[in-house]
């Protein structure tokens, strides 16, 4: 059994996003950059299920600047067989990202497509359930865990009100949630490893797919800001304060 | 041209959520029509405040709102519409992108302002950025941040209610069960005020303590993820930027040191209050009333306190 990872690139969740001076967008530049946390959770998994015996080849892709190899690299360090950067400067919207990993499933012939739930660059929480529409496949969303057998996968998903447990028939596309594991930090030696690893480089325009954009940016301003409070000596001052003047108690 | 709100339901009625996503769309100026997939009280739906009509499909493979059975109803009806409209819960995200990714159009997600009829507010970035988006797309396909709207009222309407016939079912996906949290206690997402604990209570047994605070005031529990991933408490209860958003009257962090990623989930309230014992934890930043304590302390005299003035 196959299966295709999609991992993104963003700004490392550590890092507070600023927004640039000319309000076109977010600053990158001199920025540090990791692998979406929910990706990186994606590709701990597809490990192990190699490592169980129920997984063949982990195959992980990204899409976007040449610089996206260095995380492919870390995912090909944490152990994936073989990656594939699909290159390209412009942004690609979900929907573009769903096509191209849609065109990548189909010719490497997976079973299994695992993606982190959200990237926590632009929040959209999109690109594995437009897979799963235009593969024809079913979904296994906010994944907090995943059993694979006899054809099927059973996918716990987190969902508001609890959990709630799903059947698909494989294959199917899984959006990885927090819980589902932890991922492990790469070894020295396997970051070396690592380096030998196939990694090809597919450029957007090979594909011939229309990725262009559906939403332009107007602009991107920083949210109104919240002003710190003041500090309170005690409970019973607290308890007065939110009485008497915010007006929330009672 | 009329919008589509798709309703997150239970077999009673619909979920907040919903009347929520009915205030954004009542926004865009047309006529509001309710798809009402599976089974319930379609008729209560009927009596909401600015809904047009009521379209129902009551099959059994709507039930448990799998996506694989919900999109192609929704995409069957698509084509009557501008716009398509769903809270942004997990319900929501769920199935949104695969009706937008059938349509072959973009998703909007988490809209926080309706601008113009092709131009919405939505953040990004857990929040620290907020973007202004143009779409092309001929349906404008959104999820909607429900504490961005104020809920319409469930009284007030009378919308006519039409049945649509059902789409095939798919054998994609099957549902075999579901484990809900139960409690007495307001929901999360719809509570006046919550009371949230953080690492610092240091075990799920101690969340007693935030529980006689909020049985006190009628509030419900949340929590960061941190206090989630030691397994204090389950999942539904995460407050941040991939768990519930919130934006009650009053939120009360406890022991929460109030990393962006939660910060993004509860911002928005109109009162915050933090207590840690840590003065530098950035949680006060954002606090309009912050009490630097041991929470074992706080809690029990802020019981206390409560019960002398309530």
């Amino acid at each position: 059994m196959k299966a295709l990872i999609a991992v993104k690139r963003v700004i490392d969740y550590n890092v507070r996003a600023r927004v640039k001076a000319d309000n076109t967008g977010v600053e990158t530049a001199n920025v540090k950059m990791s692998m979406n946390p929910f990706d990186e959770i994606a590709v701990e998994e597809a490990i192990r299920l190699k490592e169980s015996g129920t997984l063949d080849e982990a195959i992980v892709v990204s899409i976007g600047e040449a610089k996206c190899q260095e995380t492919l690299r870390t995912a090909l360090a944490m152990g994936a067989d073989r990656a594939i950067l699909v290159e390209t400067e412009a942004n690609v919207e979900p929907l573009g990202v769903a096509k191209i990993l849609k065109a990548l499933a189909e010719k490497e012939g997976v079973d299994l497509v695992l993606t982190g739930k959200q990237a926590i660059d632009d929040d959209s929480n999109q690109t594995g359930q437009m897979l799963a529409a235009l593969l024809g496949w079913g979904q296994g969303t906010f994944a907090s865990k995943l059993t694979l057998a006899d054809g099927k996968a059973e996918v716990v998903r987190e969902i508001d009100g609890g959990l709630q447990t799903l059947s698909l028939k494989l294959p199917a596309v899984i959006t990885t949630d927090l819980r589902l594991n932890e991922p492990r930090y790469a070894s020295l030696p396997n970051i070396m490893k690592a380096k030998q690893k196939p990694l090809e480089v597919l450029k957007v325009a090979d594909l011939d797919i229309d990725v262009r954009p559906r939403l332009k940016v107007l602009k991107v301003e920083e949210p109104s800001k919240r002003e710190a409070g003041v500090k309170v000596e005690s409970i019973a001052e607290l308890v007065a304060k939110l009485k008497n003047e915010a007006g929330v108690l009672g | 041209m009329s919008v589509l709100v798709i309703a997150e339901h239970d077999e009673t009625g619909l979920l907040p959520a919903t009347r929520h996503t009915i205030a954004a769309a009542r926004e865009l100026d047309a006529d509001v029509h309710l798809l009402f997939a599976g089974a319930g009280d379609a008729d209560a739906a009927a009596k909401t405040e600015g809904v047009a009509k009521v379209l129902t499909a009551n099959a059994e493979h709507y039930n448990h709102a799998l996506p694989e059975n919900l999109a192609p109803i929704v995409v069957k009806l698509a084509d009557a519409y501008s716009h398509l409209l769903a809270p942004s819960t997990t319900f929501g995200k769920n199935l949104m992108p695969r009706v937008a990714a059938l349509l072959d159009v973009a998703q909007i997600s988490d809209a926080i302002k309706i601008v113009s009829e092709d131009t919405f507010l939505r953040p990004i970035y857990a929040g620290n950025a907020i973007a202004t988006v143009q779409s092309s797309d001929k349906i404008k396909v959104l999820t909607v941040r429900t504490t961005a709207f104020r809920a319409v009222d469930e009284e007030g309407g009378s919308a006519t209610v039409e049945s649509v016939e059902a789409a095939s079912p798919s054998d994609l996906a099957s549902f075999i069960g579901q484990e809900l949290s139960q409690s007495e206690r307001p929901e999360l997402t719809s509570a006046k005020i919550i009371v949230s604990g953080g690492r610092g209570m240091q075990s799920g047994e101690n969340f007693k303590l935030l529980e006689a605070i909020a049985d006190r005031l009628g509030a419900a529990i949340g929590a960061s993820r941190a206090a989630v991933d030691a397994g204090f408490v389950p999942n539904d209860y995460q407050v941040g930027q991939t768990g519930k958003i919130v934006a009650p009257e009053l939120y009360i962090a406890v022991g929460i040191s109030g990393a962006i990623q939660h910060l993004a989930g509860m911002k928005d309230s109109k009162v915050i209050v933090a207590i840690n014992k840590d003065e530098e934890a950035p949680i006060f930043q954002v606090a309009d009333y912050g009490l630097v304590e041991d929470l074992f302390k706080a809690l029990p005299a802020l019981a206390e306190e409560l019960d002398n003035v309530l």
